[in-house]
């Protein structure tokens, strides 16, 4: 299941820079005091903000919930949160700051949440591997989409086994909680739904463009061989001028 | 004239001394220790593409502005300004190492002398000119008799006080004048008392002069011209074209910025919500201005800044080859070929015009003699068994002289019959011989004893003198009055009653002897045409044989001269000398009756035979000159030799032939003369080039004043053109200058004599300004100097005894011979090499830089990259620029005996086919299909999809890392492609280049670099998590194949339809048979007759007649042996 979202430019180079690496890597000097790139997001009622920057302020922040309706009764569909971020971010690239004991309340202690934000980063979520910067939902949301129509991983939907299909054929409902405006700047919100292969989601570009391009190797290597019958042999080495 | 007053103190020669070691060396280095930093960053800066990078530089510093970590410009612009400054510092100093040992090395005359005094009787002084003018003939000078007085007394030399007043420095090789003051007293001084820089003194023990000019002041110097600094027109295509892109770069920011301006108005504004405008940025316009110069970093690599460095180290590469050839490498005096100017190797493969000096270029200035005619009968040739004439080589046998003690030992001569004859004691042969020993105005030198010198006024007479040495007439020592000759053993004393001199018109000269039995007779040798006509009847089937023979030597290229006798009668001959010594005491008119006397006299002359003097060639001189006029190279021949001395050489080296429709010769002494012997030139070319029609007649017509182009106009045949110096110097003036420029261009060859220094060095400038052609100048001696420097390459002939030539070249070998491998190998490498190095450059940097164009449309114009910025910092100095240098240094299209057997594939280069601006163009348009490939196929690719587990791919990082593989691939494939020469090296290149990639892009994207550095590698992950996918690696592949489809279609297409010259010689090599049968011999076809080629001046028969120049007394004489006196050593040292 992804969410997508049209007309937002993430990939804009002042959006692309306004993080701070080092603080989302756990570095205590930097949680408290955050790059300069992170400006405007820098600081908020003289405390640092984390985390900083207007990639993390503008984070994704609907929820979406799916069910099945069978028979009038909604049936949740289980939607698991863990494993839709590059494990390389999830364990290496973030990180929480490291300090004395596991509570990241008292880690977090004098920052102040991003402007948009709700709630602080550690209250992102429950658990305590999927909460304050290693939480996957905002992993996900800071790598930048490299176009501004995009989707990105929201939960995944696990098939039980072999003979049912992961999604039975059938009424379903979406609830969506709407805390994320995207009409001010024209953007657009959807909800997806793709199963993927050994070749990833479902895109025909590779495709197309394989059977065009293959068609256009054969005509091509007609054409050249008629040609080369033709004035090929014209050409013998006896005209060389002299 | 403004004069110069030189005021010489008490201690002239001190001075002398000083003088030279102060100003007469040259100051060439330009860097010292200390001054070599700061000197070399200004120079350096000074070059456009350096300036512009320190202000991309300084743009990057601005915060609002800056796209770009600032490493991506400093890391290229140190590396490239550390390069260029170390291959400086190296070009400087290896300069100067040069000039201050070779100067020390020559011996020649270093500086402008008055003559003083000399070891000679009456202070005469021999020089030869060869290096100032090219003339070959020895000269005289003599000193004032005031000044000969001193002789070599260094006290009163040290004592000397005069004052010279002279003119100030000038370029006039034959004119001085001057006054010197002595002790009150006035003397006139001339240009017979001066000792010019470059000149040789030759048969003079020691000799004392002033030095009047030096350094820089002396003629020599002051004809050699402006060192100009060269560059080529490559150089010059390179800078327009940056120019050019540096306006295509603006363009592409100006939409950019614009479409920023449009964006953050329409759009950008109420994005706000998620990404605020910048600080101070409070209108969509200033944004838009702000990102202008964003993208003028980003896009900046369009104009890349490794191109010059780049370009320069191809050429030193290519210039090492020239240095390391085997080929060119002269054993015989250990001289290599020795590219001295490194920056202009791909000119060397457009040369369209050849300017070449004479002697000792085309020339050995070593004359033989070949062959004679004696009485019908033609000696020099040998032939074999069944009657055929054999080559004459090494493994020739030689005749034998041994039987004759004084023979010289040098002297080759082949054909044994003549030896016999001269055995047998036939009379005409004898005849002959003694006429040769006795009919000239050689001066013998015998040192030692039986240790013949002769000294000749010309090298003809040298050579006709020393063949009769050898058979067996050995001329020993002349007086005033007598010529002694050893005949066959026996030492004759012939009384020498007249010299009947040489003069232009004359063109003979006699002599009138009595020999010991007190025969009177008159011998006389002279050109066929004037000869013939003084011949008595008698000898009519005589004369006819000997013209066929005068043909066949002519044919051969050989220099040829007839030789009569005429026996006199006692009372007419007294009477004659009666009257003779009448007219020589005339004070009227005294040319005119001697000359009328001598026409008398020479008259029902007895023909005896004629000879054939081999002005040695060069090896491979005609061979050269052929295969270099197929490769469409049109040669002029530019002398300071006479006219018919420079034509005969046209004739023997191929230059001129009979098969040319006709060979003007334009001569004319007045300015008018020399238009109209133009102008019936080109009528008679081409007809049509003076209707009003023509293009270049409407060009004219619309005449403004800066000089314009001519175009190559074709003539109705094969033409030659012989211009002698004092016509050049008219139809170089103003007006006359298109006159000449038209015709001369219109001939395939063009031999200018008797031409001063700066008139070459004039003609070279007036092609280079009319004509839009690459000229190279050839020469040897001091008076080349000024072409060489002047034409746009020039060489230098070295391993002689003057250096002054080499010093002032680009490029210097031992034989005129190497100069047909130095073009059509080298020089056609060089610029194919170079061509397809900046068409490939050019095309990598577009392909690379204009994807960032693209992707601004899809990024809101925010001047966001599309790579990684380590890979924009690496791309041109890391990851591509191996292979394009390896293809550089070592792609050829054909090798090098190929390129030497059809010299047709040269002729590309000169029409500047392989990279001009429509092939730029091309690259521009092929860089921007390719960056349209390399950014849409990944698009594509990667739009609305993710990864196989479902995870994230279309983000920016993996995009950014997918563009750039592809990009790289399709590069290295390109270079794969434009190779056409694979070498172990091109292959490590390509191949290492790409594993260097993947090496540094996974260590950059590792866990631990990401760790230590984690603001610098964000990346972290993105390699492993994105090159693991399968539809990363198809859409990869199918950037490549559409890249590179239409380049191979259309190559393809090209070979087929329309073959290059080289494509044709490549699909040729399959048949390596046809090697053999192309290496055939050159046959010369002529039937022109030489004239006389003896001095243009007077020759030495008066100086002989009054005895001025003889020693009181011959040393060995062969009547009585004695032990000469000792000769003082050489005093040359000083001087």
């Amino acid at each position: 299941m992804y969410y997508g979202l049209s007309n937002f430019y993430q990939n804009h180079r002042r959006y692309v820079k306004s993080r701070d690496d080092s603080q989302l890597n756990g570095d205590n000097s930097s949680l408290l005091n955050p790059s300069k790139e992170c400006e405007p997001y820098r600081i908020n009622e003289d405390k640092p903000i984390a985390p900083c920057g207007a990639i993390a302020n503008s984070m994704f922040n609907d929820t979406l919930e799916l069910y099945r309706i069978d028979n009038d009764t909604r049936i949740p569909i289980t939607l698991i949160k863990k494993g839709i971020a590059w494990w390389t971010d999830k364990n290496v690239k973030f990180r929480n700051p490291t300090g004395d004991g596991n509570n990241l309340t008292a880690l977090f202690q004098g920052t102040t949440k991003p402007v948009n934000w709700p709630k602080p980063v550690y209250m992102l979520d429950s658990e305590p591997d999927n909460n304050g910067f290693i939480n996957e939902d905002f992993i996900v949301w800071m790598r930048t989409a490299a176009l501004p129509t995009f989707r990105k991983l929201y939960r995944l939907i696990e098939r039980k086994n072999n003979l049912q299909p992961t999604l039975q054929a059938g009424k379903y409902s979406l609830d969506i909680a709407y805390n994320y405006p995207v009409h001010s700047f024209d953007g657009r919100k959807r909800m997806i739904l793709s199963t993927i292969s050994w070749m990833g989601g479902k895109n025909p570009f590779l495709g197309i463009a394989y059977i065009t391009v293959g068609s256009i190797c054969f005509f091509l290597g007609v054409v050249l061989l008629i040609i080369h019958h033709k004035y090929g042999n014209r050409n013998t080495s006896a005209d060389i001028p002299n | 004239m403004g004069c110069a007053v030189i005021l010489f103190p008490v201690l002239p020669i001190l001075f002398i001394f000083l003088f030279f070691l102060q100003n007469n060396s040259i100051k060439t280095s330009k860097y010292n220790f200390f001054t070599f930093l700061p000197l070399n960053l200004f120079e350096q800066f000074q070059r456009i593409a350096n300036a512009y990078f320190l202000f991309l530089l300084i743009l990057q510093l601005i915060p609002q502005i800056s796209s770009l970590a600032w490493f991506t410009t400093v890391v290229p612009l140190v590396l490239v300004l550390a390069v260029s400054g170390v291959k400086d510092a190296i070009d400087d100093f290896v300069r100067s190492i040069l000039l201050t040992c070779t100067l020390d090395l020559s011996v020649c005359v270093q500086a402008d002398l008055l003559l003083l005094s000399s070891s000679e009787p009456h202070s005469l002084t021999y020089i030869e000119t060869a290096e100032l003018d090219g003339e070959t003939n020895l000269k005289v000078k003599q000193a004032l008799t005031v000044t000969a007085e001193l002789g070599e007394d260094l006290q009163k030399l040290t004592e000397f006080n005069g004052e010279v007043k002279c003119e100030a420095p000038n370029n006039k090789l034959d004119k001085f004048t001057g006054t010197l003051t002595l002790r009150g007293e006035k003397y006139a001084l001339d240009n017979e008392k001066m000792l010019l820089r470059g000149c040789t003194i030759r048969n003079t023990e020691w000799c004392f002069g002033l030095v009047i000019y030096a350094g820089p002041d002396t003629k020599l110097m002051q004809n050699s011209g402006k060192t100009t600094f060269k560059r080529t027109s490559i150089d010059r295509l390179m800078n327009v074209l940056v120019l050019v892109i540096f306006a295509f770069l603006a363009l592409m920011c100006l939409i950019l910025a614009i479409g920023n301006g449009i964006w953050e108005y329409d759009k950008g504004y109420y994005f706000q919500v998620y990404l605020p405008w910048a600080e101070g940025v409070n209108s969509a316009s200033y944004s838009g201005f702000l990102m202008f110069w964003s993208y003028v970093i980003i896009l900046n690599t369009v104009v890349p800044i490794s191109l010059y460095v780049s370009v320069e180290i191809i050429r030193l590469g290519n210039s090492f080859y020239i240095d390391w050839d085997r080929k060119m490498y002269y054993p015989l005096n250990d001289t290599p070929a020795q590219a001295r100017t490194t920056t202009l190797n791909e000119e060397l493969g457009q040369i369209k015009y050849i300017f070449s000096d004479k002697t000792g270029t085309l020339t050995q200035n070593i004359m033989c003699f070949n062959k004679c005619s004696i009485n019908g009968k033609s000696y020099g040739d040998v032939y074999d068994m069944s009657g055929q004439r054999i080559e004459i080589n090494e493994n020739t046998e030689k005749v034998d002289f041994s039987y004759n003690q004084l023979a010289d030992p040098k002297f080759a001569f082949y054909d044994h019959s003549l030896v016999e004859a001269v055995k047998l004691s036939d009379v005409p042969t004898h005849r002959f011989f003694r006429l040769l020993s006795l009919c000239h105005t050689v001066m013998p030198e015998e040192k030692k004893e039986g240790n013949l010198v002769y000294q000749a006024q010309s090298p003809d007479e040298g050579a006709l003198v020393t063949a009769a040495r050898n058979f067996g007439f050995v001329f020993r020592a002349r007086t005033p009055e007598t010529i002694t000759i050893v005949e066959m053993g026996e030492t004759k004393i012939y009384k020498l009653l007249a010299i009947l001199d040489f003069n232009n018109v004359r063109k003979r000269m006699s002599v009138i002897v009595r020999s010991p039995e007190g025969d009177l007779t008159l011998y006389c040798k002279g050109a066929d045409t004037i000869l013939y006509e003084l011949l008595h009847s008698s000898c009519d089937t005589l004369k006819e044989e000997t013209t066929e023979h005068l043909n066949e030597f002519a044919g051969e290229g050989l220099r040829t001269l007839v030789v009569a006798y005429k026996n006199l009668d006692e009372d007419y001959f007294q009477e004659w000398i009666r009257r003779h010594h009448e007219a020589s005491t005339a004070l009227e008119g005294r040319e005119d009756k001697l000359s009328e006397l001598y026409e008398e006299i020479e008259k029902d002359l007895m023909l005896l035979g004629a000879t054939a003097i081999e002005d040695k060639l060069q090896d491979g001189v005609p061979q050269t000159i052929e295969t270099l006029a197929k490769a469409n190279i049109k040669i002029w021949v530019l002398t300071g030799d006479k006219q018919e001395t420079a034509m005969n050489i046209g004739y023997s080296c191929n230059l001129l032939n009979d098969d040319m429709e006709d060979v003007f010769i334009i001569e004319g002494s007045t300015s008018d003369d020399v238009l109209n012997e133009l102008r019936n030139a080109r009528k008679k070319m081409k007809p049509d080039s003076f209707l009003d029609s023509d293009e270049i007649n409407i060009q004219f017509e619309k005449s403004s004043k800066k000089p314009k182009i001519i175009p190559d106009e074709q003539a109705n045949g094969v033409y030659g053109l012989v211009i002698t110096g004092h016509s050049l110097a008219y139809a170089l003036e103003g007006n006359l200058e298109l006159e000449l420029v038209r015709t001369a261009c219109l001939c395939k060859v063009v031999i200018c004599c008797r031409v001063t220094p700066l008139q070459k060095a004039q003609v070279v400038e007036l092609v280079k300004k009319y004509k839009k052609a690459v000229t190279l100048a050839i020469g040897d001696g001091a008076n080349d100097v000024s072409m060489i420097k002047t034409a746009h390459i020039g060489v230098g002939i070295s391993g002689q005894e003057g250096m002054q030539a080499v010093l002032s070249s680009d490029f210097s070998f031992a034989q005129f011979r190497y100069l047909q491998r130095l073009l059509l190998v080298h020089g056609r490498w060089s610029y194919i090499r170079m061509c397809k190095f900046l068409k490939y450059f050019f095309y990598k940097n577009f392909a690379f830089t204009l994807v960032h164009f693209w992707y601004g449309f899809f990024s809101g114009f925010s001047a966001q990259t599309v790579y990684d910025e380590w890979f924009i910092t690496l791309y041109n100095l890391v990851y591509t620029s191996l292979p394009v240098l390896g293809m550089s240094l070592f792609d050829q299209d054909v090798d090098d005996r190929w390129s030497m057997l059809f010299p047709q594939l040269y002729v590309p280069g000169q029409q500047n086919l392989y990279f001009n601006k429509t092939v730029f163009v091309k690259c521009m348009l092929q860089g921007i299909y390719s960056s349209l490939i390399l950014f849409f196929i990944p698009y594509g690719a990667m739009y609305n999809t993710m990864r196989s587990d479902g995870k994230a791919i279309a983000d920016y990082q993996s995009f950014a890392l997918m563009a750039q593989t592809c990009l790289l691939i399709v590069v290295s494939v390109q270079i794969g492609l434009d190779t056409s020469y694979w070498t172990v090296v091109n292959q490590f290149f390509i191949w290492g280049s790409l594993s260097v990639y993947f090496a540094i892009t996974f260590t950059m994207y590792s866990d631990g670099m990401y760790l230590i550095f984690t603001a610098s590698f964000p990346f972290i992950g993105t390699a492993r998590n994105t090159l693991s996918q399968p539809n990363v690696w198809l859409a990869i592949f199918l950037s490549i194949t559409l890249c590179v489809l239409p380049v191979v279609g259309f190559r393809f297409l090209k070979a087929q339809l329309k073959p290059t010259p080289s494509d044709k010689v490549r699909r040729y090599l399959i048949k390596p048979e046809i090697l053999c049968s192309r290496t055939r011999r050159l046959r010369r076809t002529s039937t022109r007759r030489s004239g006389y080629a003896f001095s243009h001046q007077h020759g030495f028969g008066a100086l002989i007649m009054s005895g001025r120049n003889m020693r009181p007394k011959s040393p060995f004489l062969a009547t009585s042996i004695k032990s000469g006196p000792e000769k003082p050593v050489s005093w040359f040292g000083l001087i």
